[in-house]
């Protein structure tokens, strides 16, 4: 192939029936019932918004269901960045590429919105008449319309995307009234241009040219991996596929003379969403969408002939050999998947019920006061990040003769999902203090609260004294 | 070649090179530019077009075009309403005055106002809001002396993080600190002779537990207490500083004009104390009240007063 000017090859899919459609159909239903659904899910929770998922961007807040994912807690988006990547790891080692096939949003739009082409424009051959018919008014009427609701369908898709990162009730209002924030507008514009460009347009081109896991997904194919494959064999047999003639009818007679199942009936080609031919092998383009098996099943239903021409198979299996899917990849992909799901299900379950982070304040690192004593500042930042009010208790430990000043008040109290901010004065008497740098902690105890979850926890700290330093340096020369 | 023949759909012939060869077989194609870079540049062009009406774009002489229906109005810092073209200025402003942000840190200042000092300093919240908006105006105002963190320089701007206060270091003294500025002055004794300044640096000296020469700081003692150096009059009888007026107190270990505790021997020390006293001092805090609102103002003193030493 020459570079990119050259014009793409229209393809226009045939529709099919069968069990992977109805199948994709499923899953399809799933997903859109899913996202489309979900940001108006409203949910009863202790704190924040009541809206079952929602992102929040300026209060730095992920609410999913009960679950509130705090800015500190973005390592679990890793997590689950790490999680999906050695789940399609795992899966595609042993089915393929089914995640292309089945779940990917391109494959899923692209599917609908060739539904949409479908129900306006008519079949197959249809579309291919009126491509290469001479304007009219009914050709503009039906291409118009296609395209009308190829852009209602992306800016529903983008409206919904929106609706995750606010109220969704009174965003949507808002967006319809002109008082949404601007970058509202922005994401609904690209998101409806690239859902129409990509899924009206470009459709398989996304798949061959521009994903990037189309190819890395090859990679992790063996000679087990569940294909899409055409058996050639079976429908070759000596002599070639040949259509359904007379002579050529039954098995029988075809096989007396040398030819294979296959009727060359193009079926599988016309329903291919990336215009391949399963029959010349497994080809990049292939998503391993399964319409072809469907399409190629009813033929051979239809020929009285058995089914499984074109079905998934592996290269073991198409070459005869017995096939292996429990082998050392498949454990180890499986294991570190393991790993992954339940490091993260772990970190979640024990997320802290609250927060501290202690920072010296070195400016300045200690001062002397009038008594004699040494002074350090810190400053302590509490988050309560349980559903319930919580009160807290703050002290200090491991540091001998010291007294701990914060502010006026003995105990914290505060609202689930609040911070504060506190100041904590430590001093320290330097004729009893023994080197000039001390490691001590900060106890924090939820003393009511806090979801019953009332362990006391301690966080390090050191304390310094630079009249001792300057002693012990004086030592060392 | 073969391949672009095949693939060429248009029923057209191949594409054709410009008929410049290298090396035997290296040709290049005449192809067109793709459509849709064409048809990206000609939206850049509509693009520029658009910008030029809408935005400030072209000089003129001393001017330049303004746009259009691109005005932004503002509350100016007066108080003011202005309106002017769009720029990213004016956008500030107005989001300085009338953004979520802006808004909400004003509820809490005008709260801040409200409040008495005891209130705030009851209240983490407030506390925390007061400490995190007098931070930046710290900086702005107070940090060229004071130091971020308001940790002074020794023997010439005051420490704010310990505990030794010239003023007084409650609430109010604090505030009337910011808002009306402060001038110390302890007045230069250039009548007294070589003895009579060592005498008195050795009594000075002994307040905050230096071993000195007895007798001499008897004498200075007398001199300190009684009517020749009348020190106690304001430094309070036995040294222990009169705020109201800005003495130091000198019988703890810290210093506020001269760095002693740095001074490395005794007679270092107190050469110090000998040039306090003979030369006298002054020193001057500016006011503030013309600068800072008073929410700030208050804002300010609970923050000087968490730094670590607040009464």
């Amino acid at each position: 192939m020459t570079g990119s000017t050259v014009a793409r090859v229209a393809i226009y899919p045939r529709s099919v029936k069968g069990r992977f459609r109805n199948l994709k159909w499923g899953i399809l239903g799933l997903a859109y019932g899913v996202y489309f659904l979900l940001p108006w899910l409203r949910w009863d929770r202790g704190q924040g918004p009541s809206q079952a998922v929602l992102f929040d961007i300026p209060g730095r807040r992920f609410y999913l269901f009960d679950l509130v994912v705090y800015a500190q807690d973005i390592f679990w988006l890793a997590g689950l960045l790490i999680i999906a990547a050695l789940l399609l790891f795992f899966v595609t080692g042993i089915l393929g590429r089914v995640f292309c096939g089945y779940f990917c949003f391109q494959t899923l739009w692209t599917d609908v919105f060739l539904f949409v082409e479908r129900f306006v424009q008519g079949e197959r051959p249809a579309r291919i008449r009126l491509a290469k018919a001479p304007w009219s008014v009914g050709k503009a009427a039906k291409l118009s319309l296609t395209h009308l609701l190829w852009l209602l369908i992306a800016m529903a898709t983008a409206a919904t995307f929106v609706l995750y990162w606010g109220d969704a009730p009174s965003l949507l209002v808002a967006m319809v009234t002109g008082e949404a924030p601007s970058a509202a507008y922005v994401t609904v514009f690209f998101l409806t241009a690239t859902t129409y460009v990509m899924a009206g347009w470009a459709r398989e081109q996304v798949c061959t040219y521009m994903c990037p896991y189309a190819r890395f997904q090859s990679v992790m194919f063996d000679s087990d991996t569940r294909i899409v494959g055409y058996d050639t064999g079976r429908g070759e047999g000596k002599a070639g596929r040949a259509k359904l003639a007379p002579g050529l009818k039954t098995r029988e007679e075809r096989h007396a003379k040398g030819v294979g199942d296959c009727v060359d009936c193009g079926y599988c080609v016309q329903v291919c969403p990336t215009g391949i031919d399963i029959r010349n092998g497994l080809q990049i383009e292939c998503i391993s969408c399964a319409l072809c098996i469907d399409a190629c099943n009813n033929i051979m239903d239809h020929a009285g002939f058995p089914r499984g021409l074109i079905g998934y198979t592996s290269e073991k299996e198409q070459s005869g050999a017995p096939v292996r899917v429990l082998k050392p990849k498949t454990y180890g992909y499986g294991l570190a998947l393991l790993v992954a799901v339940g490091a993260l299900t772990w970190s979640v379950a024990a997320r802290e019920p609250f927060e501290l982070s202690v920072t010296q304040i070195r400016q300045p690192l200690a001062v002397t006061l009038s008594d004699g004593r040494v002074q350090n500042n810190y400053e302590l930042k509490l988050t309560n990040k349980t559903n319930e009010t919580a009160r807290y208790a703050i002290g200090i430990t491991g540091l001998q003769g010291a007294e701990l000043e914060i502010g006026r008040f003995e105990t914290v109290s505060l609202e689930p999902g609040r911070s504060v901010t506190l100041v904590a004065h430590v001093r320290v008497d330097p004729d009893e203090a023994r080197q000039a740098q001390q490691d001590f902690k900060f106890v924090v105890e939820p003393v009511d609260g806090g979801d019953g979850r009332g362990e006391p926890r301690t966080w390090r700290s050191v304390f310094y004294i630079p009249s001792l330093e300057r002693a012990e340096v004086s030592l060392v020369h | 070649m073969s391949e672009t023949n095949k693939r060429n759909e248009h029923g057209k012939r191949a594409v054709q090179t410009t008929g410049h060869s290298w090396d035997g077989d290296l040709q290049e194609y005449n192809n067109p530019i793709p459509r849709w870079w064409l048809w990206a540049f000609y939206a850049t062009v509509v693009f520029a077009v658009v910008y030029w009406f809408l935005y400030p774009a072209w000089p003129v002489g001393g001017t330049y075009t303004k746009g259009v229906m691109n005005t932004i109005t503002y509350t100016g810092p007066g108080g003011e309403e202005r309106t002017t073209h769009w720029n990213t200025r004016a956008l500030l402003m107005r989001d300085m005055q009338e953004g979520t942000h802006a808004v909400r840190q004003r509820e809490y200042l005008e709260r801040v106002a409200a409040m008495s000092y005891n209130e705030i300093a009851d209240d983490p919240d407030m506390m925390a809001f007061s400490r995190s908006v007098a931070r930046g105006l710290f900086a702005d105002n107070c940090a060229a002396c004071h130091q971020v963190g308001g940790g002074g320089v020794p023997g010439v701007y005051p420490n704010l993080a310990d505990d030794d206060w010239l003023w007084g270091g409650t609430f109010e003294r604090i505030e009337e600190t910011i808002r009306e500025g402060r001038r110390g002055f302890m007045p230069a004794f250039p009548q007294f002779n070589a003895r009579q300044l060592d005498d008195l640096a050795s009594y000075v000296l002994s307040l905050s537990g230096h071993s000195v020469d007895a007798d001499a700081a008897a004498r200075g003692d007398d001199i300190f207490n009684g009517p020749t150096g009348g020190c106690m009059y304001c430094h309070g009888e036995g040294g222990t500083g009169g705020p109201a007026q800005g003495a130091p107190n000198l019988t703890n270990g810290l210093w506020q004009i001269v760095d002693v505790p740095s001074a490395p021997t005794l007679e270092g020390k107190k050469a110090l104390v000998k040039r306090v006293v003979s030369e006298g001092a002054q020193r001057h805090m500016p006011t503030f009240q013309d600068r800072l609102s008073d929410a700030e103002i208050r804002a300010l003193a609970v923050y000087v007063h968490s730094l670590g030493g607040g009464q």
